[in-house]
């Protein structure tokens, strides 16, 4: 493989891997809002709540990682991305900033729980951010971000109008609402919350339906927007296939109420060959017509040594990640709520 | 808006953004290891009180952490939106250190979740305590990473630049570059002094207000004594800064001592105003003092300003930030030291209430020197943003909007500092540590 897939690899893995972790949390946001504002609380929101403390930092990481192995292996593409998206950068920023100190003072500062104020602005940010950073992939199949006399420039007209974007923002939305059920109803039945499993369940099982139907509206605008892109896609059609069927067996597995960890594997890999699939046809561009991996890609020792501190750091990361999550996620103990709580 | 230059309009948001960013970033570096200090001696001398103590900073710290994150994730995707073209040609030389500095703080923010939510959870005390070793690993580690970052800023090395491109690039050389290493250590160590300080400060503040528990004189001591040994190791570390410079970045020495004739047997200014002419007037003039900053002898050649362009000097009010920053510092060492000492002070009474003030003036005077000192090391590369290689105005965007953007930030900034402020005080006002030791059950809860 060349250096230049691995790169993109790199950071295709990374973006996948804060899709789910972030869906998770923005959904989780939301549903936590939504059932205070219904009145049954407590269901859901402690259910969240213990999974989402130990864990809130994190997520923000692997968006961080993305953007600077941006930087790092096609500079070329932060400096038109990084122009072109001022604006909307420093709206997603803000977003970002509010959404992750009002959960921290929320949980570690607040003395009563379930501050309203918080869990709104924790709501409303969980369903804009998704849609903002979705963005990025409608402006990533070109025509948006344009060079004029020099200067990078974005035309925001084009891109409002085009029914596109929208298709792809609408799929942002339910996707973050649908993978975040999904793995709360695990969750909740992991510990042994019947009463929070039977709405997320609900959650889960509504969702499913709009996902697919999304994806399918956005399928269908790539074809409009960008047929050379949608005829690669054909090409790998066996991965959006294998996609597809990885849906159904999740939202079997949880309408049966059985194998609830194995219905949360699905929905990644569902996630995971539709993502990759995706990326892949979208090669060899980042930008498309404009950037490309070959053309754009940074100096072979800078790549050579960005993928060995990658590989370094997977070392440490990896085993990381298993220890909380073993902590956290898969401790009997910890998920029903008998242990400490924070210090 | 749009009638300003979006260059300067780019540097007061990138400085705003860092001028933030720093206060919390440098607590989250430094406080982990005071946290560190004082589990481990809690353990060491089966003392609670030690190991309550490093309950109580760790609930506080995790609101910092927040704001920490937050602020470095603006720089971070600032330094694209404001720079474009500086990380389109710099991304090719420095991105290993960024890259490794996500790494590191990844490290610590996974193993911080587990810290703070496994207090009581292992049999050995020792085991939570280890936890706390990959975070204020991750997190001096990626303040390494990013000072390293910064430091290639001012000694840009490791490649050849041929025609507006990079080539022959070593990464490995762009990271360990000459500035790295006092550059690393200053700011490593100021962190810890500033945490220390803040720290020694809360204990202090207790005690004025009426404390008698033996819980805040352990406190106090613990912070004061370690504020004591960083300040005086910052100190050593700036004056191997100031040889540096001398040494590899004369006009930002120079522009900080007004020193325009390249000559031996220089003389340091202190204070003082600049006239037309550039003479000093009302200055405190200590002869020699500078040629020894610079290379430990009376006799070192100190490189003056007129050796450079106009084009290519710092400001000259520069001079006031290095001076503050010097002063502060030697309060920084001053304070403490009085301290130490005041069983030999005259009254002898155990904690007068002038040193328990100057106490808690060590957080927000280490704040300030650290702030100052930034703006010294930043505002003095000016013109530059790589220094010899690129200059600031070829680098900012192009992009409209850089006002409006700015405003946003200001409200953003703004709204996050008071309401860290709020929820902190919040935090400890509700929860009292002797109530805390009573609701424990601790032995020795009453004085």
């Amino acid at each position: 493989m060349s250096y230049e897939i691995v790169g993109i690899t790199v950071l295709w893995v990374f973006l996948f891997g804060y899709m789910i972790v972030a869906s998770i949390d923005f959904g989780a946001g939301f549903f936590s809002f939504y059932s205070v504002v219904l009145g049954h609380e407590n269901k859901v929101h402690n259910i969240i709540q213990r999974y989402l403390s130990p864990v809130w930092e994190v997520t923000n990481v692997f968006l961080v990682f993305f953007y600077i192995g941006l930087i790092g292996f096609f500079p070329d593409a932060a400096y038109y991305y990084g122009t072109a998206l001022l604006v909307p950068g420093s709206l997603v920023i803000v977003l970002l900033a509010l959404r992750g100190v009002y959960y921290a003072f929320n949980t570690y500062g607040s003395s009563k729980e379930n501050n309203k104020i918080y869990m709104a602005l924790y709501g409303a940010t969980g369903i804009l951010i998704p849609a903002a950073l979705s963005t990025i992939l409608a402006i990533s199949e070109g025509g948006i971000i344009t060079v004029r006399e020099g200067k990078v420039v974005i035309g925001w007209v084009d891109f409002f109008t085009n029914p596109y974007t929208w298709s792809v923002i609408l799929l942002a939305l339910v996707s973050v609402l649908y993978i975040s059920a999904m793995f709360l109803s695990f969750y909740a039945n992991k510990s042994r919350d019947e009463g929070a499993f039977e709405i997320l369940r609900r959650y889960a099982l509504v969702w499913s339906g709009p996902t697919i139907a999304a994806s399918l509206l956005a399928f269908f605008e790539i074809n409009r927007q960008n047929p050379e892109h949608f005829q690669r896609m054909l090409d790998h059609a066996w991965m959006f296939v294998i996609s597809f069927l990885c849906f159904l067996i999740a939202v079997y597995l949880v309408w049966r109420k059985k194998h609830l960890g194995w219905s949360f594997i699905m929905v990644m890999l569902q996630f995971a060959f539709a993502w990759f699939g995706y990326g892949r046809s979208h090669l060899p561009y980042v930008l498309y017509k404009q950037i490309s991996i070959y053309e754009n890609f940074t100096n072979d020792t800078m790549a050579i040594a960005l993928i060995t501190a990658f590989v370094l750091g997977l070392i440490v990361l990896v085993p990381s990640l298993v220890l909380i999550m073993r902590l956290f996620l898969f401790d009997a103990k910890y998920i029903r709520g008998s242990s400490a709580k924070k210090g | 808006m749009s009638s300003l230059d979006p260059v300067l309009l780019s540097r007061i948001l990138t400085g705003l953004t860092l001028f933030v960013h720093i206060i919390f970033a440098s607590l989250g570096v430094g406080i982990p290891v005071m946290i560190a200090l004082a589990e481990w001696r809690g353990i060491r001398t089966n003392d609670p009180h030690y190991t309550l103590l490093a309950r109580r900073w760790a609930r506080g710290f995790v609101i910092t952490v927040a704001v920490g994150v937050v602020t470095g994730t603006s720089i971070g995707l600032q330094l694209s939106l404001l720079w474009p073209t500086f990380i389109r040609v710099a991304g090719q030389a420095i991105a290993l250190p960024l890259f490794m500095e996500t790494f590191a703080f990844f490290v610590e923010a996974i193993f911080l979740g587990i810290y703070l939510y496994t207090w009581d959870r292992f049999k050995n005390k020792g085991t939570h305590l280890l936890l706390l070793i990959p975070v204020a690993l991750g997190s001096s580690a990626s303040a390494m990473f990013i000072t390293m970052v910064n430091s290639f800023m001012n000694a840009p090395q490791g490649f050849t630049l041929a025609n507006g491109v990079l080539t022959d690039i070593n990464p490995i050389a762009a990271m360990l570059n000459t500035a790295a290493p006092t550059k690393v250590a200053h700011v490593l160590v100021s962190s810890y002094t500033l945490c220390a300080g803040v720290l020694g400060g809360i204990a202090a503040f207790s005690i004025l207000r009426g404390q008698k528990h033996v819980y805040f004189k352990k406190a106090l001591k613990l912070t004061v004594v370690s504020t004591f040994v960083f300040a005086v190791a910052t100190a050593i570390i700036g004056d191997f800064s100031g040889k540096y410079l001398a040494k590899y970045q004369p006009e930002k020495l120079a522009a900080g001592e007004w020193h325009f004739e390249t000559r031996p047997y220089a003389t340091l200014v202190y204070g003082g105003v600049l006239d037309d002419n550039n003479e000093v007037r009302y200055g405190l003039r200590i002869p020699y003092a500078l040629s020894i900053l610079a290379g430990n002898a009376p006799n070192t050649e100190v490189i003056g300003l007129n050796e450079f362009p106009e084009d290519e000097r710092p400001p000259l009010s520069i001079h006031y930030y290095f001076d503050t920053m010097v002063t502060l510092g030697g309060l920084l060492v001053v304070i403490p030291l009085l301290y130490m000492l005041r069983k030999w002070l005259p009254g002898r009474k155990g904690y007068p209430k002038w040193l328990l003030i100057g106490i808690m003036a060590l957080g927000p005077l280490s704040f300030a020197a650290i702030e100052v000192g930034w703006m010294y090391a930043e505002v003095g590369r000016q013109p530059w943003i790589m220094r010899g290689y690129m200059k600031v105005t070829e680098a900012a965007t192009t992009a409209d909007y850089v006002g409006w953007m700015l405003v946003l930030f200001i409200l953003l900034y703004l709204v996050l500092c008071f309401s860290c402020v709020k929820v902190l005080s919040k935090l400890f006002r509700n929860k009292d540590a002797v109530e805390e030791m009573r609701a424990l059950g601790m032995e020795g809860a009453e004085p």
